[in-house]
């Protein structure tokens, strides 16, 4: 508990309690609960449309909750499907602005070497392809220093290469005491991890 | 949290430089005046008269210019998504927003102003009131901006909606800023326009904040 990862970052935790989203009027999902501590990893999995994104996005905050409890601790990073860095930038600068704003900027050149970008750094972001961009949203993921990671389908664009530094990433993350929740159709091989399966039933009142 | 809120102001203010918007609203104002000019004819007298008019209508015009490009690219990029994981109030981003969009937009428009009404008028004489009344208007004009990019940010052809947004509630800022270089009662108008500015601004954050946090939804 006090090895130097545990001081550098803060312990995360999440804990869902009868959770239920709705977006647009319609409802996606209801009575989810969930609690992942420090290592843990959880993957979602459900037919589309059941608002595997959506649960994503609630925790992050973005969507305001419907119904239940959400309990964050420490800082979370969101990978999703779009890639919030300047196109005209290097990759290394788009990538850069994001970690001084999360004091990451130490962490940043491991970051790209773990998703295998360092050879990419001046390379304008709107010349590379959907895997390298997808990596280069990993990167940002990884750098951010936070404990708990949000990925939304981080397979997706990805090569063999692409997934097996992502799978490292990911058991990295777990060994400082990371928590990875990933929506995800590829069979991302994440031990022990916990099975979160949305459905949509009546709402207990 | 405040090196965040720089670091959004700093980016914002970098990409205007890159994508001309301080140019292009400077270039539109002058292109405006030449039109009047032609328009009128050349009788100095009534060019004389019109100009402070035109000038500040053509201010209101180039406001709506920048409009596209405030929110809507960083939406869609993701960037407002980004700082709201961070835990960045969407308040906060306004505020930033606002404060690049002003040290862009303000400035061009004060440059602008000088030979427009050379241009027309051929007498520079209200340049110094014109210039501080430009400063203060443009604050609320960027305010207002700010408020119409993140309510309009969400549809797709959103120009028209957008003029018909801003136009109308910058008639307090075109009255007041044109009464501001009368040489008798100029002081008062002058004061009326920093209260409409001050006003804008002081809800922009807020009203566009709240705009911004239905952008995700």
């Amino acid at each position: 508990m006090t090895s130097p990862t545990a001081l550098t970052r803060p312990q995360a935790a999440l804990r869902l309690e009868d959770v239920a989203c709705r977006r647009g009027g319609r409802l996606l999902f209801t009575g989810l609960s969930l609690s992942l501590l420090p290592g843990d990893a959880a993957q979602i999995s459900g037919p589309n449309g059941i608002g595997k994104s959506s649960l994503l996005r609630l925790i992050a905050g973005l969507v305001p909750r419907f119904h239940g409890v959400i309990e964050i601790a420490g800082e979370m990073a969101l990978a999703d499907e779009s890639l919030a860095l300047d196109p005209l930038d290097p990759l290394e600068v788009a990538l850069d602005y994001w970690a001084a704003l999360d004091d990451g900027r130490h962490r940043l050149a491991a970051a790209m070497e773990m998703m295998g970008l360092s050879h990419l750094a001046p390379v304008p972001v709107r010349m590379l392809s959907t895997g390298q961009r997808k990596r280069a949203v990993l990167a940002r993921t990884i750098a951010s220093g936070a404990g708990l990671w949000l990925l939304d389908e981080p397979g997706n664009g990805l090569d063999r290469d692409g997934l097996e530094r992502l799978e490292h990433a990911i058991a990295v993350h777990r060994a400082s005491g990371g928590i990875v929740l990933i929506a995800s159709h590829f069979p991302i091989a994440l031990p022990d991890a916990k099975p979160v399966v949305l459905s949509c039933g009546t709402l207990a009142a | 949290m405040s090196n965040i809120w720089w670091a959004i102001v700093k980016r914002d203010l970098r990409l205007g430089w890159q994508q001309g918007t301080a140019v292009i609203p400077i270039a539109f104002v002058l292109l405006v005046a030449t039109l009047f000019a032609f328009a009128i004819g050349p009788d100095r007298l009534v060019l004389y008269r019109v100009a402070q008019g035109a000038i500040w209508t053509a201010t209101l015009l180039a406001a709506l210019l920048p409009i596209d490009r405030l929110i809507r690219p960083d939406h869609e990029a993701g960037f407002l998504a980004q700082y709201a994981v961070r835990g960045l109030a969407s308040e906060q981003v306004a505020l930033a927003k606002w404060l690049a969009h002003w040290l862009g937009f303000g400035p061009a428009m004060m440059v602008a102003a000088l030979p427009a009404l050379a241009l027309m008028s051929g007498r520079t004489d209200h340049i110094l009131s014109l210039t501080l009344a430009l400063l203060l208007a443009t604050a609320g004009l960027a305010a207002l901006s700010l408020m119409v990019a993140s309510l309009t940010a969400g549809f797709r052809a959103s120009a028209a909606l957008s003029g018909m947004l801003l136009l109308p509630l910058s008639i307090p800022l075109l009255i007041f800023g044109v009464g501001s270089t009368h040489p008798i009662d100029g002081m008062a108008a002058m004061k009326l326009l920093a209260a409409a500015s001050l006003f804008l601004t002081a809800i922009a954050p807020f009203a566009a904040g709240a705009a911004l946090r239905g952008l995700h939804r």
